[in-house]
């Protein structure tokens, strides 16, 4: 089975204006951890509605498993790709079980109610990411955090092969931060998942991901494994910032240090 | 639910200025039903006049308005993603008054007895595409720009409503008190339209409720869940538009029905709208059927029922407003 994405010449642009992401040529291998980097309104955020349905390309293709994205319904679609967006707000007191619950709603027919696998994959989702013990409080009544986990879950209680994050973890604090992107990580190395994660942190991205891809002013500047993208040059072109790159001995990971002034 | 709302209605149909007994009304109605008139001898010939030409076609209005405002709220508090939200922050029910009173000014009878209500419909629809087209972008709704374009659409037409007034010179009463709301005079074909109205948006809304669930999760969101968030938020929009219309034309405005009952009942049943809507329908047809008959039989005279439900609903929900506040304040 190929979880795969190809974009060929893929671009996007809101309303008479110019466009926010230009010809956009990209493979996305199944199996892998990918990190999108990139100054903030360079088109992230939008690139990964266009990976999960949210929106159309104005020109160009994006196939799924050799599929053009657009031809799949909905709910299909909804059953390969889960996206973590980077709003959570919930509109109303559902309990965090029914939360996570919906995850699987791509999977349950309309009239019907969850079947018993259904409730075990929401149960197993929120053992994974450690929420049990809340299930059954009210999800607008836990913190900025606890609702960033709970939505996590949700998407793992999807069950889909490919995962898309956006700045997921931006609102937890340092452990819940690592516990998530270990979770990630485990998913690709153990289960063959695709994880697809915009970054603002670098050296998270360093840490985590096999494959970069940097953006800059909705083009993709460049991308490729860790090691042969992650330079200095690079960083500056992209961000603007004097960066260097080195093997951190404690993490082992390559980690990126900033010069944060010039006395 | 559905029991309380029969049992609602046998009791109204007893009150009023002549009192008729819980037996004799099961009589009169069956002997309609059975078409043998002729085995009431027994009873005033009134009676059977007052029960089924007067009070139970203004019974069973009430009953379907009240239950149509409460779907209309359970509707656009759900796509709006706003507890507070009911036909008139979408500007719906004055687009729907603007259109009727339009029609009353202008005595247009087009389509005979059904042009008021066809006018309002054709105000509420043209209203929601303004409030639609204002406040999509790229293809797409947000929940803030809906509620805002609402408002503004909303005091536009209000302002219009308030010219057609200054027009209206002699006319001017019969707005004002369709305005204001009322069930008198309601005949069958009133209960008719709201009927055609109801149970078709009661269907829709059915099926699509458990999307409207997920839709509280935001609307990127739900996409990523497989619901196709434009279309069912359009479809559901459009469906609660028109039941609104339909209510708002047979009986004026009437507030604070479709805001109170399914805030009140998620307290009660928690937000799952699957069960909101089951029990938010038949409690808002018992209240305004309640409100209803207090103002045409307990009270001595008789009030607009829009002017009595926003007496009692508009302090009831500050009380209730409040609290949660507070409530939020502590956490």
């Amino acid at each position: 089975m190929t979880d795969g994405y190809r974009l060929q010449n893929v671009s996007y642009a809101y309303e008479e204006q110019s466009p926010v992401l230009r010809d956009l040529n990209l493979v996305i291998q199944p199996g892998e951890f990918y990190g999108i980097v990139g100054p903030n309104g360079c088109g992230k955020t939008t690139f990964l509605d266009l990976l999960v349905g949210g929106r159309e390309p104005d020109r160009g293709e994006i196939y799924l498993d050799d599929r053009l994205l657009n031809s799949y319904p909905r709910r299909e679609l909804a059953r390969r790709v889960a996206l973590v967006p980077q709003d959570f707000a919930i509109g109303f007191a559902f309990p965090v079980a029914e939360v996570v619950l919906m995850g699987r709603h791509p999977y349950i027919n309309r009239f019907g109610l969850p079947a018993a696998h259904d409730r075990e994959l929401a149960r197993q989702a929120m053992e994974f990411i450690g929420i049990s013990d809340f299930a059954g409080r009210k999800v607008n009544e836990l913190s900025g955090g606890e609702k960033q986990r709970v939505v996590v879950a949700r998407a793992l209680a999807q069950d889909t092969r490919i995962l898309l994050f956006d700045e997921a973890t931006s609102n937890l604090d340092v452990r819940f931060t690592l516990q998530i992107f270990n979770l990630a990580r485990q998913l690709v190395r153990e289960k063959g998942r695709t994880v697809i994660a915009v970054i603002h942190n670098l050296n998270l991205a360093a840490a985590y991901c096999r494959e970069l891809i940097f953006m800059k002013q909705g083009k993709i500047v460049c991308n490729g494994p860790i090691d042969q993208v992650l330079k200095s040059e690079i960083i500056e072109d992209v961000f603007g910032v004097e960066a260097n790159i080195a093997i951190d001995p404690f993490s082992r990971t390559r980690q990126v240090s900033y010069r944060y002034w010039s006395d | 639910m559905l029991l309380a709302v029969i049992c609602a209605i046998i009791l109204a149909a007893g009150l009023g200025y002549m009192e008729i007994s819980v037996s004799d009304i099961f009589r009169v109605v069956w002997a309609k039903i059975s078409g043998n008139m002729n085995s009431l001898t027994d009873i005033d010939p009134a009676v059977p006049f007052v029960l089924l030409d007067v009070r139970l076609p203004r019974i069973l209005t009430a009953a379907l308005v009240g239950g149509g405002l409460a779907l209309s709220g359970v509707v656009y508090q759900g796509i709006l993603l706003n507890p507070l939200a009911d036909p008139y922050t979408l500007g719906i029910s004055s687009g729907a008054a603007f259109g009727a009173s339009l029609a009353l000014l202008a005595n247009i009878s087009l389509v005979g007895c059904f042009s008021v209500p066809f006018a309002a419909f054709a105000g509420a629809v043209a209203t929601l595409f303004v409030v639609l087209r204002l406040s999509s972008f790229n293809g797409r709704m947000s929940a803030n720009t809906l509620i805002l374009s609402g408002v503004i659409v909303g005091a536009i037409l209000s302002a219009g409503i308030s010219f057609m007034k200054y027009l209206a010179d002699e006319q001017v009463a019969v707005i004002i008190f369709w305005l204001m709301g009322s069930f008198a005079s309601r005949s069958w074909s009133d209960v008719l339209l709201v009927s055609l109205a109801l149970v078709p948006g009661l269907f829709m809304t059915f099926f699509y409720a458990g999307d409207l669930n997920i839709l509280s999760l935001g609307g990127r969101s739900a996409e990523s869940l497989g619901v196709e968030t434009g279309r069912v938020r359009l479809i559901l929009l459009l469906t609660a538009s028109l039941v609104t219309a339909v209510c708002v034309a047979v009986s004026g405005i009437i507030g604070f029905i479709g805001l109170v009952v399914p805030h009140l009942m998620r307290f009660l049943v928690g937000p799952d709208n699957r069960r909101l809507l089951a029990v938010s329908v038949p409690a808002g047809a018992c209240l305004l059927l309640l409100t209803d008959t207090i103002t045409r039989a307990v009270l001595p005279v008789e009030i607009p029922i829009g002017v009595l439900t926003a007496l009692i609903g508009g302090p009831f929900f500050c009380l209730i407003f409040r609290r949660r506040q507070q409530g939020v304040q502590y956490d």
